[in-house]
């Protein structure tokens, strides 16, 4: 509380505030309550005339039982009242009520607002102030919408008191902080700038951390704040100690405005005018000379203060990234702060210095610290230290110290912090990738690190692995040899064996020459690991297995034994036992050829980035990465992960994800062709109805029986396994779709193929195909610009009763999509009985900031599901006479949109999925057409008859089919199309 | 089993603390006290978990007792022994306060030593305690031999609760009926509900190793009765005066020396009962309970800032007894500012801190009635609830059980002394108390 005269004092709250202190228990302090806000309560009733003290005392009584917990429902007229008072205890009583007390209560609002109108355009600077800083209190959008307008002019006009224009200031950022929208940018933006230039220090501190906020969402309105930025910089970077009396802060002038004016200018490029560009960069030196000198005191804050300024001058350097000179003495500066005793400093120096890596300018000079690096990563107490010790020694690595730094990586993570455990993993091998001269050195050191730190190497890393091994035949020989000795120490990690047993499996015939490491030898070696290892573990063995028979039909009859050992055979693991049966009967009935054909070597992956690579941005952007998008990498791991598990037990998901899963299946059809080809003569061992290769296998399928459970699919994908999936999308979401996405929807009825949605940002593109009730979708997601879109997110949802009626599910897709760049993402879709919505899309993402949503109507419609069906004319007309029902019958005669070309017709009704029937209907110029449609629950047939008319340019359109529902839908979907 | 009992004041500070068994830790004492005492929301449930150690407190006054246990225990047996401790304290040392506890903690230790052996609660009663826990030291009265023994032979034999060789040259017997009636009535004077719940403490002064054996009312005795011969009409037994014979009793719960094959038998109570003060049995009836008033409130708002209440009492018993120490107490608005009350008899004051206006009347004979009305003035608040209008509720105490319990007779025998049923004087008293006795309004 500010100077209380001694009449002010207010005996009676003293004396209540320690009654309730004093009191013993809850009890009695509620007692004492009690029969205050009684008294209150009568004091307020009674009189009316209560003096303005009186007044206020009761108020503050009130104010402080409701800060102890109690509830206040009266006495809020009064704090109003107070508003209204001449003294300025009592006004600032009345406000620090109603800024803690008043929610919006609707006609108290009203009161409230009048009053700070009121002293606002009083002359009074302390009243003003008081009403200023309750606007900011509250902060509501009442608040807002009453004053947003009024504030900016006080900001502005030349005759408002300091005072009062710093408070104005801060109120108004406030206020844009919370509804933006209503403040609005015009004639005094320009003048706000200039309050830059304003003699009171103290306006110019509060007036730039409004203009800061401005300026991030309006940054051409207010360009102008630069040079005055730099001269205000200059000014006060140049001025000694003295010369800024109250704004010095231990012997440091103004450490705060200098530190808010270094962040504005990272809101900006460089300077183009070179007067400016010369003034900033003297600034720039003489904090950095300054950071030389002996310190003035020995006192802490001084420290602080120094050094608050020049990191932010650091950040600054690092953000413009154009001074060669700047930057080498910025890290030569920070390399002095790593060995500093001072633990904050060593974190923000390294921190600092992990941005400074990546610049080109001072790459070489922050190469200089490595030996200072390892020792702290080596040293360092506190755990974050070294984890940005870690994140240093990944920035700073290249070809030229990579072996050092993977070596110190490698022995570090032997005995560093669980936390970031995985991290480093994840860091060690992405620099063994990358910086790999020799892909024994490679191969050497991430089956090293799996020896170290098996628990905490992801999938991805060993898949990795595996995937260079396979493309590069020349450490192949290499690999295999050093994995066969890696498996022959007593206990190794489970990943080693998943490694172990890919690699010899693959690659073992090319050391199967050494006695001491013959075909059996490994087999034993393997095998030995069997029993320790989990399920999908033991899957991959036993893959490996089969491919040891084909390699070396030696150990044949020995593999084949385990292979039908009760053990196997019997598992009490589906996959297991499915695996052990069917590679045993392989093993037993194919010939040597289709053996060989079966188990061909694995074809080289595809180059694409590496998938570590990307987990670790999800897990931990390195260096530049803003912090929203760590923060959203960070809530994506997870998700990641589990994406990826699923990969693994479905094929197709393996070959449409981006992150290539070679775990589960070595005989994955990934590569499509080579195996199917094989597919016939292995006894259709392998049907995969949604592989692209199966697509172009129509005829073989369509002879097919709809898969059963017994039709011994080796590989099989049926729709129950996608089924079983969780549906990880599949919610409810009240979102509404754009206006037009109606349209968009009947552009695909007669098609699977097209753009579905393109505007400035985004190009939706759309591939699709149906097989009976069953539906897979491909979509293309475009980015246009050449801003990368980040947090990229996608839904599908059914909304309504849709959700009993189809199954969708979808493919979580990339966080982040590069500028130009492409990314797709599956959706299955199972149609469980007739509908008549369409699934929403609902798309979200970041560009430059903006959140951007978006939702469409998916394009799937009944007569996706649609099987042609073959007639003849009298079949024709009995089924039609059948369907005779008046509800099963749906006519609609309406005017033509299109011309009436009868190719185009044709097509149109072709692609509406059901079999044109040539020679049916007596008059050729109607088209008649029959279907049925494939639903989980039923099959519905459907009979269609179109009968154009000429000269009146209209169609009459008969649809009959068994259900209702369907001759509707069907009718309302078509009437749009010609 | 239990495997320590803290005793706290009510700010959390550990008056007394006994851990029995290794697996209660030190901190064991602070998890209470942070998570439950502390607790910034108060804590309802007599039993809390706290990392797989289990709780059990009970609070009288200010003193919060707790056993705490890390085993699967019974946890009625828990609270039994709890309220046990809390009655052997008190008849050790009175109330059970910060202050007594602090004054007496080498006896209470002592005591905690002797009724839990390695969580195992032992024998408990009062009366065979105090022959070898006493107040005095040591020194002043140096037990012999024999008394030891004695104490021990009585300890471990099988009537644990009295020792032989006690003589009164005056033999004596004290027999209190305690009943506390608990009510809730409609505004339009409907019973919600209602029940008795009631005790028989008796205090014994007699000789030797007396059998003796308690009759009261109850239905399925004088129903038996009825059946088994006499051709009484079952409204005319000695019992005559109250207008009711027999009392159905809902259930009931009895001393330790009550020997309970026979009241499962025979439905009859005897017992060889303790030296001194104790509690023989505890009751609880339901039906055609003597509700001794009747309020009958009128509340009426008149606009939003006033409120009028007027109440009377009537009292329901015979004129010739006199209730004593009533007090009615009507709940005011929260946003009362002020109130004006008459009433014809007794004291009224509107208790701000209570929020509730306070009727006392010293005395009031039966079928009498009285009234008080009230003017309540109401300050407006923009607070949209309404007033929950929570009941009037009453204190009261009677001269009579008002649940109509009867005690029929109390016969006491001693075959190896030589005195007789008649020798003993016997007093008998009946005291009716209000439990929560409340009419909404």
């Amino acid at each position: 509380m500010p100077a209380v005269s001694k009449g002010d004092g207010m005996r009676g709250l003293a004396v209540f505030i320690s009654d309730i202190r004093n009191c013993k228990s809850k009890e009695a302090e509620i007692k004492r309550i009690n029969k205050e806000l009684a008294n209150i309560r009568s004091k307020f009733k009674g009189d009316k005339a209560l003096d303005g003290y009186s007044k206020k005392k009761y108020v503050c009584k009130l104010l402080f039982i409701f800060l102890l917990g109690h509830d206040i429902d009266f006495g809020h007229m009064e704090a109003v009242n107070l508003l209204s008072s001449n003294k300025y205890t009592e006004k600032q009583i009345g406000y620090l009520f109603i800024s803690v007390l008043v929610n919006s209560n609707s006609e108290l609002i009203r009161l409230i607002n009048n009053a700070i109108k009121n002293d606002l355009s009083s002359r009074n600077p302390t009243f003003m102030c008081l009403a200023l800083h309750c606007i900011a209190n509250v902060g509501s959008r009442e608040m807002a919408e009453a004053f947003a307008g009024e504030i900016p002019r006080i900001l502005v006009a030349g005759d408002t008191m300091d005072s009062v224009k710093q408070s104005a200031a801060l109120c108004l950022l406030r206020l844009y902080k919370t509804s933006p929208d209503l403040v609005l940018m015009g004639e005094w933006t320009s003048r706000v700038v200039h309050l830059l230039n304003d003699q009171h220090m103290g306006v110019v501190t509060a007036a730039i951390s409004l203009i800061t906020c401005l300026s991030q969402k309006n940054p051409d309105e207010f360009k102008t704040c630069v040079s005055l930025a730099v001269s205000r910089l200059s000014r006060i970077v140049s001025s000694a100690s003295t010369d800024l009396q109250d704004y010095t802060y231990y012997f440091v002038p103004a450490p705060w405005l200098s530190c808010k004016l270094l962040r504005l200018l990272q809101c900006y490029p460089p300077p183009e005018d070179g007067a400016v560009k010369g003034r900033l960069v003297e600034c720039l030196e003489t904090i950095l000379n300054k950071a030389q000198e002996p310190p003035k005191s020995k006192k802490v804050q001084h420290s602080n203060a120094k050094n608050a300024i020049l990191f932010e001058a650091i950040s600054l350097i690092i953000h413009y990234d154009s001074e060669p000179n700047l930057l080498v003495r910025a890290c030569n500066q920070l390399g002095q702060f790593l060995q500093h005793r001072e633990t904050n400093l060593r974190y923000l120096a390294l921190e600092s210095m992990c941005t400074l890596a990546s610049s080109e300018f001072s790459h070489e000079a922050v190469k200089t610290h490595i030996e200072t690096v390892i020792n702290a990563l080596k040293t360092e107490r506190d755990v974050s230290v070294r984890q940005r010790a870690a994140d240093l020694l990944y920035a700073m690595c290249d070809r030229s110290n990579a072996k050092q730094i993977v070596a110190e990586m490698l022995s570090y993570l032997e005995t560093a912090d669980y936390s970031i455990r995985e991290e480093m993993v994840l860091k060690v091998a992405i620099l063994a990738e990358k910086y790999a001269v020799d892909y024994s050195w490679y191969v050497d050191t991430i089956l090293n690190l799996i020896r170290i730190a098996g628990d905490y190497v992801s999938e991805e890393v060993w898949y990795r692995v595996i995937q260079i091994v396979i493309n590069r035949d020349d450490v192949q020989g290499y690999a295999a040899k050093t994995v066969f000795e890696a498996l022959q120490a007593p206990a190794c990690h489970e990943n080693m064996v998943k490694v172990g047993g890919y690699i010899l499996g693959e690659f073992g015939n090319l050391i199967a020459g050494d006695p001491r490491s013959s075909p059996l030898v490994q087999f034993n070696l393997l095998h030995s690991k069997f029993h320790l290892c989990s399920v999908p573990t033991r899957a991959l063995l036993l893959s490996a297995y089969i491919k040891f028979i084909n390699l070396f039909p030696e150990t044949k009859s020995t593999i084949q034994e385990v292979l039908r050992s009760d053990s196997q055979i019997r598992n009490s693991d589906v996959e297991l036992q499915q695996r052990a049966v069917e590679y045993l009967k392989l093993s037993s009935i194919a010939s040597t050829d289709v053996l060989a054909t079966v188990l061909e070597e694995m074809p080289p992956f595809p180059e694409r980035e590496s998938s570590i690579l990307a987990k670790l941005k999800k897990k931990k952007g390195p260096g530049a990465v803003s912090v929203n998008e760590l923060e959203e990498g960070k809530r994506e791991g997870g998700e990641l992960n589990g994406g990826g598990e699923r990969g693994d037990n479905s094929a197709i998901a393996a070959s449409n994800a981006s992150t290539p899963s070679p775990s589960a299946d070595l005989l994955g059809l990934r590569t499509g062709p080579p195996v199917t080809a094989a597919a016939p003569s292995a006894g259709s061992l392998l049907v995969d109805v949604f592989s692209e290769a199966g697509v172009n296998d129509d005829g073989f399928l369509r002879d097919l029986e709809p898969p059963t459970e017994s039709s011994d699919s080796l590989l099989a994908e049926g729709p129950g396994d996608s089924d079983s999936a969780p549906p990880s999308v599949v919610s409810e979401d009240p979102a509404t779709p754009l206006p037009e996405s109606n349209e968009l929807l009947n552009k695909f009825v007669c098609k699977n193929n097209g753009v579905l949605f393109e505007n400035q940002l985004l190009q939706i593109g759309i591939k699709s195909e149906y097989r009976q009730n069953l539906g897979r979708m491909y979509l293309f997601y475009g980015n246009k610009t050449s801003v990368q879109f980040i947090t990229f997110t996608t839904t599908v949802t059914c909304p309504g009763e849709l959700q009993s009626q189809l199954n969708v599910q979808a493919k979580p897709v990339e966080p982040l999509i590069e500028g130009g760049a492409q990314v797709q993402q599956v959706i299955n879709i199972e149609c469980l009985t007739d509908f008549s919505d369409a699934p929403l899309l609902n798309i979200k993402f970041r560009y430059g900031g903006a959140l951007q949503n978006l939702t469409l109507k998916l394009p799937v419609t009944i007569n996706k599901f649609f099987q042609p069906t073959e007639m003849a004319s009298h079949d024709f007309f009995q089924r039609w006479k059948q369907l005779s029902l008046p509800q099963q019958e749906a006519q609609k005669i309406f005017k033509a949109n299109h011309a009436m070309d009868t190719e185009v017709l044709k097509a149109k009704l072709l692609g509406l999925g059901m079999a044109l029937l040539e020679n049916v209907d007596p008059n050729p110029e109607n088209f008649v057409c029959a279907g049925v449609i494939q639903t989980k629950a039923q099959q519905v047939g459907s009979l269609l008859r179109l009968e154009p008319n000429a000269q009146a340019q209209m169609y009459r359109l008969t649809v009959r089919s068994s259900k209702d529902t369907v001759s509707k839908r069907l009718c309302e979907l078509l009437a749009e199309q010609f | 089993m239990i495997g320590g009992l803290f005793i706290y004041n009510h700010k959390g500070e550990v008056l007394i603390s006994r851990v029995y068994r290794d697996d209660i830790g030190r901190n064991a004492v602070d998890a209470f006290r942070v998570n439950v005492i502390h607790a910034r929301q108060q804590v309802r449930s007599p039993v809390t978990n706290i990392a797989r150690t289990s709780f059990f407190h009970v609070k009288r006054s200010n003193i919060w007792l707790a056993a705490v246990t890390k085993q699967n225990v019974n946890a009625a047996m828990v609270f039994e022994f709890l309220y046990k401790m809390c009655d052997v304290m008190t008849a050790y040392f009175g109330k059970i306060s910060e202050e007594n506890i602090k004054n007496n903690f080498v006896l209470i230790y002592e005591l905690l030593d002797e009724i839990l052996d390695f969580g195992y609660p032992q024998n408990s009663e009062t009366g065979a305690l105090k022959t070898f826990i006493t107040q005095q030291g040591i020194k002043g009265q140096p037990q012999t031999k024999e008394e030891q023994s004695q104490i021990t032979s009585q300890v471990t034999g099988q009537i644990g609760w009295r020792r032989e060789g006690i003589k009164y040259r005056r033999n004596e017997l004290f027999l209190d009926v305690l009943e506390s009636v608990n009510l809730l009535m409609s505004p339009q004077g409907q019973v919600l509900s209602a029940h008795v719940s009631g005790r028989v403490v008796m205090k014994s002064y007699l000789s030797g190793m007396p059998e003796c054996k308690f009759g009261m009312n109850d239905k399925i005795v004088i129903d038996k009765q009825g059946k088994g011969g006499t051709t009484d009409e079952p409204g005319k037994s000695e019992l005559g005066g109250s207008g009711k014979q027999s009392i159905a009793i809902d259930d009931c719960t009895f001393h330790q020396c009550v020997r309970l094959s026979k009241f499962d038998s025979e439905r009859s109570i005897s017992f060889i009962p303790p030296d001194g003060e104790y509690e023989l049995m505890r009751y609880r009836t339901t039906k055609d309970i003597i509700l001794p008033f009747r309020v009958i409130p009128l509340v009426r708002e008149v606009g939003r800032t006033k409120l009028e209440v007027k109440v009377v009492i009537k009292s329901n018993f015979k004129p010739s007894l006199l209730a004593q120490k009533i007090e009615v107490r009507i709940p005011t608005p929260l946003n009362t500012s002020g109130v004006q009350v008459i009433c014809m008899k007794g004291k009224a004051k509107y208790k701000a801190s209570e929020n509730a206006i306070v009727w006392k009347i010293k005395r009031m004979a039966g079928m009498k009635e009285s009234q008080i009305s009230a003017e309540i003035e109401l300050l407006p608040t923009n607070d949209k609830k309404k007033w929950a209008r929570p009941p009037i509720s009453m204190n009261f105490e009677v001269p009579f059980a008002p649940s109509g319990l009867k005690v029929r007779y109390l016969k006491v025998f001693e075959s190896k002394l030589n005195y007789s049923d008649h020798d003993v004087i016997k007093w008998v008293r009946y005291i009716g108390r209000s439990g929560i006795y409340e009419t909404r309004c």
